[in-house]
């Protein structure tokens, strides 16, 4: 239960960062948060040669409106998300899944940029990244390049992130006036993992829905957009029995696996109460 | 091995060792400078025993390298009280019975201080939700709640009830 012997770096600024990713490539793992990473290497998971701590790089702490886009910087720990106004403003869904993650210890160190890196199937961030058509910033020495998060997201702890590169920014665009957001989740316990999770957007003009975006946690190998139940809703008008119908679909095209916590059935009778009560609720906090 | 130096401030003094980078801050704690009072449980984050605050923040100490606490100011259970001054918390988990074994209580306590730093007259709820990190497998936690209902009385220094 203690960490193999691992060499410590610690970076400045950005630049010096990835200098030493360039150094030491794929030997090197960042270490942002922590609250993945240092578990995984006292089970001795992971073991790294060189662990590269970015924790003093206050320059990747931050959340600004950028246009119609807010920017968060990777370092930005989710206890300062939970608590931003911005946040509460601009991607009000974010901060309602926030009520779902973790414990205020875990929280005031985890990073939002370091919980993507890690890629858990079964945490928030992730599916509200996807609902929300987030962007990726990641740079390295030779630039900068943009992804977005669905092909970000590979499988469990897996990311398109190359050994040189450190993801810098998460680029969420606002939610519009018209739009209503609902996200729930079932889990065993307050904070613990979730069995299954479901984030919702609605965007509806004149009683029809002109956007639906719903993202489900906790079943198969990441995040994922449910696009059949999207499509379904599209262009359709609000009602209970559209509801009940799509929720039904969304049980039918999740493919959970079971789990010591809860079977694969029901998972899926999850999903579909979930989805129910988003869209219920996205609806009701939607504009129009 | 290499050793990294570091200057840390813990509970108002200071020290300055030269540690391992894999050296957790939770052993830092206990086997460098012989603070036993930050206890160890799972050493992965999960239980919540050997948490303290960093900075002012409640930090899991098992999930830090004592390299990246440099520079920081740490408080652990011994800053609190003393046996002849207790704070208002420790008086208050010793009245209420907010412990048996006492293997949570040093983290029930930080935690709970956190909690009293940040919102004075915390409600019900905000105490349960604020001791969730943390495991306890003897009271049932309903007098560790009423304990830190009572240390806020305390500390704002309302009445001394006695049940």
């Amino acid at each position: 239960m203690k960490p193999p012997i691992f060499e410590y770096r610690r970076p400045a600024t950005l630049n010096e960062a990835l200098d030493l990713l360039r150094e030491y490539g794929g030997d090197a793992k960042v270490l942002a948060g922590g609250q993945s990473l240092v578990p995984m290497m006292n089970l001795r998971m992971v073991h790294p040669e060189v662990v590269v701590d970015i924790n003093r790089l206050s320059e990747l702490d931050y959340i600004r409106l950028d246009g119609r886009t807010l920017a968060i910087g990777a370092l930005t720990r989710h206890q300062a998300l939970l608590e931003s106004e911005e946040i509460a403003k601009g991607c009000p869904l974010m901060s309602e899944a926030y009520r779902y993650v973790a414990h205020l210890p875990i929280r005031n160190r985890g990073t939002l940029g370091g919980n993507i890196c890690h890629s858990d199937p079964s945490s928030e961030m992730p599916a509200v990244l996807l609902a929300c058509d987030a962007h990726i910033v990641v740079a390295s020495h030779s630039g900068v390049r943009q992804v977005a998060i669905n092909d970000f997201l590979l499988g469990p702890l897996q990311t398109v992130i190359e050994p040189n590169e450190i993801v810098t920014e998460i680029r969420i665009p606002l939610h519009s006036q018209d739009e209503g957001w609902a996200f729930k989740e079932v889990s065993a316990r307050q904070g613990d993992f979730a069995m299954a999770a479901i984030g919702t957007i609605l965007r509806i003009s004149g009683g029809e829905i002109t956007r639906a975006s719903i993202a489900v946690v906790g079943m198969g190998d990441r995040a994922a957009r449910l696009s059949g139940v999207e499509q379904f809703l599209l262009k359709q008008r609000v009602s209970k029995s559209l509801f009940a119908e799509a929720s039904a679909k969304a049980a039918e095209l999740v493919n959970p696996d079971s789990s010591h916590q809860a079977s694969a059935g029901y998972k899926r009778s999850l999903v579909e109460t979930l989805v129910a009560r988003t869209l219920a609720d996205a609806a009701g906090r939607s504009n129009a | 091995m290499e050793l990294v130096k570091i200057t840390v401030t813990v509970n108002g003094q200071r020290y300055e060792r030269e540690v391992p980078p894999r050296l957790l801050l939770s052993d830092f704690l206990r086997e460098d400078l012989e603070l036993k009072g930050t206890h160890v449980g799972c050493e992965h984050g999960v239980c919540g025993t050997c948490t303290i605050l960093v900075d002012g923040v409640s930090v899991r100490s098992c999930l830090m390298f004592a390299v990246q606490a440099d520079g920081g100011k740490i408080e652990t259970v011994e800053g609190l009280g003393t046996v002849e001054k207790l704070h208002p918390l420790q008086q208050a988990f010793r009245e209420k019975h907010g412990l048996q074994c006492g293997f949570c209580t040093p983290a029930m306590l930080m935690v709970s201080k956190e909690l009293l730093d940040r919102n004075p007259n915390p409600t019900h709820e905000e105490i349960r939700e604020s001791i969730s990190s943390n495991l306890c497998r003897c009271t049932g936690y309903q007098t560790i709640v009423e304990a830190v209902e009572l240390a806020a009385q305390l500390a704002s220094g309302g009445s001394h009830e006695r049940t």
